[in-house]
């Protein structure tokens, strides 16, 4: 079974994700924000990781590129979630080293399949 | 009780019945929650003279019912022989004083009778009906009816 | 479905937590925007709850919520982004624009209209905020796009928005398959992307042929380990779309050289511009295509949920959420505990084991235990005032916008906490006062200069721990209660005397006297058809006690003392003509073993007892309470003297007291009903129940006829 690390401060989001990957048959871990996600990457050892970009004390990116500079997770599939699709988005995105992308709302299908172009399962 | 149950059950009810003041009266087994001897009640002021008080049944406070005085007859004057009727009827819980419980019974639903019309109107508001048995008359207590009106929530409304 | 709902009562509760971290934002940054020390991190933090709000507003299709949370966040990002100065004009429309939002979240938590029709002005408001040659900017405002959620996002990054080229637009009607020639870059994996992965989800679509060409690796000395040299020809055959298939290649586009083609067509990609391609990731070849951008909002929420979520995420501060029924269960339990260890007591007492016993000990021990236990669980129900306070702000700038008066409202004491059903129940009473205040306490404008003060009113709202209790005060800076004009109008409704003699006090009491209201006419604020009668017994139903008082020119405070918790009272237990009753201690002030000189009969209408030179009404509980007529000797019983809201004071006579201790409270209505005089029941040590004595109430129904003016004039219902 994938492991996940879903990271996002919003409650609402964190349980919308904790049910959808839960109902795919994912075991779902969540952090509420960077740092508290960084702190249990080394505990949860995650498959994947999908973290929000705008959240208080470390934000997405810094949660991308704390993960990129390590050395025991460097290569970790990591999904960014965000409330917009836009071509300059996914630059950026991967250029902090994202792996991948899914737009907020999301759609249960498309957050599977996403996961699934990128970890193994 | 489920649909099925209920098809299959539909002709009989189940019924606790019980003795007050030389009557036999019963109650549909689905309301009764448990029978206890009698212990003292704390009086409450300014309540009708058919409530005897309150009794704390396991953290709950309850209040008991002399249904000897309910139905218009003397007065019970409790003792350590007589009996409490639990009942719950709308998530209200409320204990009845009788003077001992006779038998638990399976009856018809056709055996049951309309209240004969001897009784004033309010005493008979009180009976579901009547059912013969072994020449005796089972009086089939509305539960509802004779519950003690919860008055401040009629004001509180 | 049952876990969406959940997830969606998930986002209500979230939003009223947001809601309290914007308005804590927005309130420091009122502060700070007075002198420009603006920080940064406040921005932030205000944004990010509106765009929290946004976000999960879209997840359940809010629209008009997603809408208007949109183009307060553009404001909000404006200035985080430092293109707009925060003013305290600024401030206050992001106030009043966080006043609409909860209105908004409210209406569609409960699926009502919103009760304002502020939005349109707020939404213009906000747009005109934001600078309209900020290139950052969404080109587009929310209300010129059907759908909300595809609006240009602000907070992420910045952007300047761009045309998409889809150079897959019309898609042929089902290819047969497809040829992919793929070849990875060095940034494809330190992205964490992996070609397996892909192929693997291409092999869901149909059948899967792979070629990998080597042909590009060089000898193994000169090989980089981090860089990738295979080129992959792969056959995939498929009736999927051609979409379909870049979708997968979604997020390597850039990092890789590919190309899609048609089953049919064989031309040759040139392999060296595909290299060269690849390297330079950063510019997307013309063949590179993308996915279209996100769906409408519409087909965004489609969730198909199953399942229940039953865990719960660990808050921010560490804390867990529990469900208030497990607390009240629990609560329940322990106060059975309690109960439980004075039974225990009881027994070992009645079988003659003394206290210095080993037993005797251990039970102290247990009642120790038991008591620590049950204030802890207390305090799990017991919720900072905080949101409350939050909520009497914007209570405060709805109405003093609709009367058009400058208010300053101050609060002091956010963080005292008071059980969680007691601030819930304080609300209404709470609003109805603030209301009061604002439109009735402060005066206009002009009065205020005229009399020398500041032209903003300032009402200040304040929670305190006073001995056991919660104090919790309204003042104002206002005129003061206008007692001539107070005192007319009870004449003039019949409530009083036209020569009644009266003290302030008392005539200040008169606005508690039902349907009492001084406005000449019924305003839009206060009005509503309430009198400060319902705020007392709103607050006398928690326990509470209201008082009033005011000095002319001055101001007005309203007083709301409360009990900390609904569950126990500290009782005075008593014996009342062989009945055990318990008398709430807040409510003694003293207790009296009078001599008989004390206590002077009033005609045929009672007796008072002297205290101090001051005449006190004797209530006789037993008479009262119907246990026996009533007695004709008080100097042998002990009297409690107790006060009520209003100042007034009675001596309760009781047969002995036999003990002070904590009871758990329980209550008689759900069995029952209320009982006259009674505020709920409690069960003693002996398992018995005593009843738990309502002073007021009792003082209100036995009212003897020789009590002072303000006595003469309540009605009871």
């Amino acid at each position: 079974m994938l492991t996940i690390l879903a990271i996002d401060d919003s409650r609402t989001i964190r349980e919308m994700l904790r049910e959808t990957l839960r109902n795919a048959g994912f075991d779902v871990h969540v952090a509420v924000d960077g740092l508290d996600g960084l702190e249990k990457l080394h505990d949860i050892a995650p498959d994947v990781i999908i973290t929000d970009i705008n959240m208080p004390r470390l934000d997405g990116f810094g949660v991308i590129e704390a993960v990129r500079a390590g050395t025991s997770h460097a290569a970790l599939p990591i999904l960014v979630l965000t409330t917009e699709s836009a071509p300059d988005l996914k630059e950026r995105a991967r250029k902090s080293g994202a792996t991948g992308w899914i737009v907020k709302p999301f759609d249960d299908a498309k957050l599977v399949s996403a996961i699934k172009r990128i970890a193994a399962h | 009780m489920s649909a099925a149950a209920e098809l299959s059950k539909a002709d009989d009810r189940e019924l606790v019945s019980f003795r007050v003041g030389g009557q036999d009266f019963c109650v549909d087994i689905m309301s009764v929650r448990e029978i206890r001897g009698w212990t003292p009640a704390t009086v409450l002021p300014h309540a009708p003279s058919y409530i005897l008080g309150v009794i704390n049944l396991r953290g709950a406070v309850v209040p008991i019912v002399d249904l000897a005085a309910r139905m218009g007859l003397e007065p019970i004057r409790p003792d350590a022989r007589h009996v409490i009727v639990i009942c719950v009827v709308d998530n209200q819980t409320v204990g009845f004083l009788v003077d001992a419980v006779s038998d638990i019974l399976s009856v018809k639903r056709s055996l049951i009778q309309p209240t004969p019309a001897v009784s004033s109107d309010v005493t008979r508001a009180f009976f579901e009906g009547v059912i013969a048995i072994d020449q005796r008359m089972l009086r089939l207590i509305d539960i509802e009816a004779v519950l003690p009106p919860i008055a401040a929530r009629q004001e509180r409304a | 479905m049952s876990s969406s709902i959940d997830i969606r009562q998930t986002f209500f509760q979230e939003c009223e937590e947001l809601l309290e971290a914007l308005d804590d934002g927005l309130n420091a940054l009122a502060a700070a925007s007075e002198d420009g020390s603006v920080d940064s991190e406040t921005v932030n933090a205000v944004f990010r709850a509106v765009h929290s709000i946004k976000g999960g507003a879209a997840a359940f299709g809010l629209e008009s919520l997603v809408r208007f949370a949109h183009q307060f966040e553009t404001a909000l990002d404006a200035m985080r982004s430092g293109k707009l100065v925060a003013t305290p004009d600024i401030v206050r429309v992001f106030l009043r624009s966080a006043d609409y939002l909860a209105d908004l979240i409210a209406s569609a938590r409960d699926e009502v209209p919103p009760t304002s029709s502020a939005g349109p002005d707020l939404m213009e408001r906000l747009a005109q905020l934001v600078p309209s040659n900020g290139a950052r900017m969404p080109a587009q405002p929310a209300p010129a796009t059907p759908a909300p959620t595809t609006v240009s996002d602000a907070d992420d990054l910045g952007f300047q928005p761009l045309a998409l080229a889809f150079d897959f637009a019309p898609e042929p009607a089902s290819p047969a398959g497809f040829t992919i020639r793929f070849a990875a870059t060095k940034q494809l994996y330190g992205n964490g992307n992996d070609p397996v992965h892909m192929f693997r989800a291409l092999a869901e679509l149909g059948a899967l042929e792979s070629l990998a060409d080597s042909s590009a690796l060089p000898p193994l000395d000169q090989m980089d380990w981090a860089t990738p040299y295979l080129t992959w020809e792969l056959v995939l055959q498929t009736s999927e779309s051609q979409h379909s298939v870049h979708e997968i290649f979604e997020f390597v586009d850039g990092l890789c050289s590919l190309e899609i083609r048609e089953l049919q067509a064989d031309a040759e990609p040139d392999r060296d511009q595909m290299i060269a391609e690849a390297a330079d990731f950063s510019t997307p070849t013309p063949t590179v295509t993308d996915r279209p951008p996100a769906e409408p909002a519409a087909s965004g929420p489609a969730r198909a949920a199953s399942g229940k979520s039953a865990a719960q995420s660990a808050g921010q501060k560490g804390s867990v959420r529990v469900d208030l029924e497990l607390v009240d269960r629990l609560i329940n339990i322990v106060g059975e505990l309690v109960i439980n260890q004075a039974v225990l007591a009881q027994c070992v007492q009645d079988a003659g084991i003394g206290a210095q016993s080993d037993v005797g000990a251990g039970l102290d021990e247990f009642r120790n235990l038991a008591r620590e236990l049950q204030e802890n669980v207390m305090a799990i129900r017991a919720q900072s005032v905080k949101p409350l306070f939050q909520r009497m702000a914007r209570i405060v700038r709805e109405a003093s916008d609709i009367a058009g008066k400058t208010v300053d409202f101050v609060t002091e004491g956010d963080a005292v906490e008071v059980d969680k059903t007691v601030i819930e129940r304080l609300v209404d009473p709470l609003t109805h006062i603030i209301r009061n205040a604002v439109d009735h306490g402060l005066e206009s404008a002009a009065a205020r200069q005229t009399a020398g003060k500041p032209a903003a009113g300032r009402i200040c709202l304040s929670a305190a721990h006073r001995s056991g209790r919660v104090l919790i005060e309204v003042s104002d800076d206002g005129a003061g209660i206008n007692r001539p004009k107070v005192r007319q109008i009870a004449i003039d409704k019949g409530l009083i005397a036209a020569d009644a003699v009266l003290t302030d006090s008392e005539i200040d009491k008169l606005l508690f006297l039902p349907g009492f209201s001084t406005a000449p006419k019924v305003t839009d604020l206060s009005g509503r058809g309430v009198g400060m009668d319902v705020v007392r017994s709103a607050i006398q139903s928690l326990g509470g006690r209201v008082n009033i008082s005011s000095t002319p020119g001055k101001g007005t405070t309203m007083s709301i003392s409360l009990p900390l918790t609904l569950a126990v009272l500290d009782g005075m237990v008593v014996d009342v003509a062989g009945q055990t009753m318990v008398v709430p201690i807040t409510a003694i002030i003293e207790t009296l073993r009078p001599a008989a000189s004390d206590i002077h009969p009033v005609a045929g209408a009672g007796k008072v007892v002297a205290v101090r030179e001051k005449f006190v009404p004797i209530i006789d509980l037993a008479e009262t309470f119907g246990h026996r007529p009533t007695s004709p000797d008080y100097s042998n019983m002990v009297l409690l003297l107790v006060e009520s809201g209003q100042n007034e004071r009675w001596a309760l006579a009781v047969d002995r007291i036999h003990d002070q201790r904590q009871v758990v409270i329980k209550g008689l209505e759900s069995n029952y009903g209320h009982v006259p005089g009674v505020a709920a029941a409690t069960i003693l040590g002996d398992g018995k129940i005593a009843l738990i004595i309502d002073p007021d109430e009792t003082a209100q129904r036995k009212r003897p006829q020789a009590a002072f003016a303000p006595a003469l004039m309540t009605e009871e219902v």
